[in-house]
């Protein structure tokens, strides 16, 4: 690990580790500061791409509000994400899901993938989770 | 006397801060040096240390500077510059850290920009150009450069292409943002001149 890996990492809150993946639906807790307010925002849509760049680590979230089609880009170290909750877990065999832009309607679904014993053992985000090793455990998506 | 340290340009990278805001920072590794020679007024003129950064193998240093370090009893180093007497009780052999400097400190830091090579007026001394399109046949020419009659020559000074970048500049004002004592490494807000592994100056800003 070179320094610029080393300083980043301590920069990490280890708690922000990732406990989603590409094509999970989640609700993002956002908090928003108005004025000397702070409330938090919730955010709910598909995420579409993760993308690895150390602690800029970001990851797109996609979602059909009032029939036009938005996407957010969040940091996922940020501090004003408060929480990022997956509410169903997407099925999919690519990195980056840009196709779903040209979709709409029910073609926009993702099968949901089953987490039961039965299904593939490595690729299950418990797993992952569980290992606790933060950014250097998992799968470079390209 | 303000002071200052050698150290070495590591990348760029993001800071988040407590609100959430993104600062882009530039990770610097500084320090530590060690204080090579005490100049004094008695004896030199002027006041200023001499530093050293890097371990060196001793092969590699030319014998004056090799001999002179053995001299002092210095383990030897690869960078040497010279910065200001900014602290009394430092003498030859003592070390200086990346501590000196603290969070919210302004500082300059100097060191040699990347280099462009052969660059055109517009790149290098930032001239408009002419339009792009629509028949425009004045795209990033220099223009005139001498007038008619008068001055019916071509001035001293005059902007004109040529190498571009590798120089040694300084950017003032830049804040500290963080400090890894234990690491030598310090954050250091905005861009600080220069390639990756570059070395550089940083000095506290003068009062």
């Amino acid at each position: 690990m070179n320094t610029m890996q080393t300083i980043e990492k301590e920069m990490m809150p280890v708690e922000k580790t990732r406990n989603f993946y590409v094509g999970d639906t989640v609700k993002v807790h956002y908090k928003i500061v108005e004025g000397n307010r702070e409330r938090v925002q919730v955010y709910e849509g598909i995420v579409i791409a993760i993308n690895n760049k150390g602690i800029s680590k970001t990851f797109t979230v996609r979602k059909i509000s009032f029939d036009i089609g938005v996407e957010r880009v969040f940091p996922v170290f940020s501090p004003r994400i408060a929480k990022i909750e997956v509410t169903r877990k997407g099925k999919t065999r690519r990195a980056k899901l840009y196709f779903l832009r040209e979709r709409t309607g029910k073609s926009t679904k993702l099968k949901e993938k089953r987490t039961t014993a039965g299904s593939s053992a490595n690729s299950t985000p418990e797993n992952n989770a569980s290992s606790a090793e933060g950014n250097s455990s998992q799968p470079q998506s390209e | 006397m303000s002071k200052a340290l050698i150290g070495k340009k590591i990348g760029m990278s993001e800071y988040f801060c407590e609100d959430g805001s993104i600062v882009p920072v530039t990770i610097c590794e500084l320090g530590p040096c060690v204080v090579v020679q005490k100049k004094t007024v008695e004896k030199d003129g002027y006041h200023s240390l001499k530093v050293g950064y890097m371990d060196q193998k001793i092969q590699r240093l030319n014998k004056s500077i090799a001999e002179d370090l053995k001299k002092r009893g210095i383990a030897p180093k690869q960078i040497f510059r010279e910065i200001d007497a900014f602290d009394e009780s430092l003498d030859n052999g003592s070390i200086i850290s990346c501590s000196i400097f603290a969070e919210n400190d302004l500082v300059e830091v100097t060191g040699v920009s990347k280099g462009k090579g052969f660059a055109g007026v517009v790149k290098r001394h930032g001239f408009r150009g002419g339009r792009g399109s629509r028949g425009s046949n004045f795209n990033r020419a220099p223009g005139s450069i001498g007038a008619c009659a008068y001055p019916s020559e071509v001035w001293k000074g005059q902007k004109m292409p040529g190498r571009h970048g590798t120089k040694t500049i300084t950017v003032k004002n830049l804040k500290i943002v963080k400090v890894f004592e234990d690491k030598n490494v310090v954050l250091i807000s905005g861009a600080v001149p220069g390639t990756k592994n570059s070395i550089i100056v940083v000095k506290a800003k003068a009062n």
